[in-house]
């Protein structure tokens, strides 16, 4: 019998911590601070919009770009909260998660040998999707003394004749960083030199805990280079519903939705009943989250601190980043011993590239008092540790 | 954007036990500044007590709650103060709300028994001039009380996700 399966997505490798999350999954009293999504159950409001749309029997399909309801609220939102300006029919389209837009935005974009800036460490998601569509990843190594922002000059020195797109994917997922203002305008002065397009994954703009976040296509002349992005799953806690949406230029839209009417038809017609209601009302559920994570984040932040564990200060999402450099072993060895011998979970920052070495990524989405017992068991842990390197 | 005193009392309503310096870290604001409006709030009656929630239902202790709609004649220069304040003396008494609508003071009671409740409105509440009537609710089950849901455990159920 021929091989069944295509070259090229047998050579993607699996992500690295697949069988660690199985070992966590089968050890019954682990903490884990490993979960990406939000602990808040979506607010009730938003559910109860959901059940009412199944109970009046809307149970059909959309429009393939989404019910024009949702894109024009969406529309308002971004405009609202980000000072962006988009059209609800031509320039807006509802994906299934913040994940498939990236999918279908790179397969829209590329031809067979073109390279995408990608800055690691993040999403892990952004370089296979650009394999399986026949782009090829560039990987910008972000820098722990940049507070893994993205500089101008790192994208400068990556672009060759070949790039076509700069992924931007702040406030980051593992890191915590964000771009402020300053930052974007100098990576998007890049952008129009260089003739690149941007796509920028801007899924926890919600969660920001400094200055309001900026999305690059705010600033001048970078609308229309630009694919943002975003969706319900982290702001208003709504993973399981499957919603995103992405908003660009109308010619690049129109080749997504394209590729999205032939692979997924429309996004789950309940979610988006339930995501205009998201929309409309959810502005103080919005806030209410982004305090309470900010409470958390604040609290590990100092654990830290007390600890003595280096960690620079992560103002997005619900990750901090600790760097663990001083314990003199890798990312998967430390997450490996912390989780048999304190039975705490946290992902090793190589799950996320190679630049993640040496960091730990923790998710502050959890109550306070599971970090509360976390933090505890990490002291604990990494005082061990030190007294061991005192006794070699 | 919230004031640190709304911001503590976010906080706090929902976990009075929490000490100083936790809520001045996780408040991202200095320790003294916290504990001072504290004090602040505690003179100025805003906050009024560090109660604790219990489920006296998971408790071998007996208990008895009912709701009493009481209907009263208000009086001249005294409003409703005058009789509320007789009701609300009584040690049996939870708690006592001036309520718009079909009656006019919404008492709630907690006792030992049926018996014993009963006889609190039969001979003390109903006995008392100004009250014409009274209806009470017996409490059957608390599924929710101070926005906390005492019927059901909260339990994470995310499963791992490759992120």
């Amino acid at each position: 019998m021929r091989n069944p399966l295509a070259d090229e997505v047998v050579k993607i490798k699996p992500s690295g911590i697949r069988k660690f999350f199985d070992i966590v999954s089968e050890m019954k009293d682990a903490i884990s601070l490993g979960v990406g999504e939000p602990d808040f159950d979506t607010p009730w409001h938003i559910r109860d919009e959901g059940i009412y749309s199944l109970e009046k029997g809307k149970t059909h399909y959309t429009s393939n770009a989404g019910l024009v309801e949702l894109r024009e609220e969406i529309c308002r939102y971004l405009r609202r909260r980000f000072h962006v300006d988009y059209d609800p029919q031509k320039e807006t389209l509802i994906t299934v998660g913040g994940s498939e837009a990236i999918d279908i935005g790179l397969r829209a974009m590329l031809n067979p040998g073109e390279e995408v800036l990608i800055p690691q460490p993040s999403y892990v998601s952004y370089e296979p999707c650009t394999i399986l569509a026949g782009g090829k990843p560039v990987i910008i190594n972000l820098k722990a003394e940049n507070e893994f922002r993205l500089t101008a000059q790192e994208v400068l020195d990556a672009v060759t004749e070949k790039t076509k797109l700069l992924i931007l994917p702040f406030p980051n997922n593992p890191t915590g960083a964000i771009m402020e203002r300053e930052d974007l305008e100098a990576v998007a002065k890049v952008c129009i030199e260089k003739d690149i397009y941007v796509m920028s994954d801007e899924i926890y703009a919600e969660l920001t805990y400094k200055e309001e976040h900026v999305s690059i296509a705010s600033l001048p002349q970078m609308k229309e280079r630009t694919l943002l992005i975003n969706g319900f799953s982290k702001s208003h806690a709504m993973t399981g519903w499957r919603l995103g949406y992405v908003c660009g230029p109308a010619r690049i839209i129109a080749q997504m939705t394209k590729i999205h009417q032939f692979a997924i038809m429309c996004a789950p017609t309940m979610s988006q009943y339930a995501a205009v209601d998201a929309m409309k009302n959810g502005d103080a559920d919005v806030e209410m989250m982004r305090e309470a994570y900010n409470q958390r984040r604040r609290f590990l932040l100092n654990a830290f601190r007390e600890m003595g564990l280096e960690c620079f200060e992560p103002y997005g999402a619900f990750y901090v980043f600790p760097c663990i450099k001083e314990f003199g072993m890798t990312s998967d060895e430390f997450a490996n011993r912390f989780l048999q011998e304190e039975k705490v979970a946290v992902v090793p920052g190589t799950a996320f590239g190679d630049s993640g070495e040496g960091f730990l990524r923790i998710s502050y989405a959890y109550s306070i008092e599971k970090l509360k017992t976390a933090m505890e068991k990490l002291e604990r842990f990494i005082t061990k540790l030190r007294a061991e390197a005192h006794n070699l | 954007m919230m004031n640190m005193r709304e911001r503590i009392l976010t906080v706090i309503e929902k976990n009075s036990r929490i000490g100083v310096k936790e809520l001045s870290v996780m408040l991202g604001e200095d320790e003294l500044a916290v504990a001072n409006e504290l004090k602040a709030m505690e003179e100025e009656g805003v906050i009024c007590g560090y109660h604790t929630l219990i489920d006296w239902e998971k408790t071998s202790i007996e208990k008895v709650s009912a709701l009493i709609e009481v209907r009263v004649t208000p009086q001249r220069g005294q409003g409703f103060d005058n009789i509320a304040e007789r009701i609300y003396n009584y040690p049996e008494v939870n708690s006592v709300y001036l309520i718009s609508g079909g009656y006019d003071l919404l008492v709630s009671l907690e006792g030992k028994s049926l018996k014993e409740v009963s006889g609190f409105v039969s001979q003390k509440l109903s006995a008392l001039d100004t009250v014409l009537s009274t209806a009470t609710h017996f409490i059957l089950k608390k599924y929710k009380d101070h926005g906390t849901i005492l019927c059901k455990k909260y339990e994470d159920e995310r499963e791992l996700i490759t992120p």
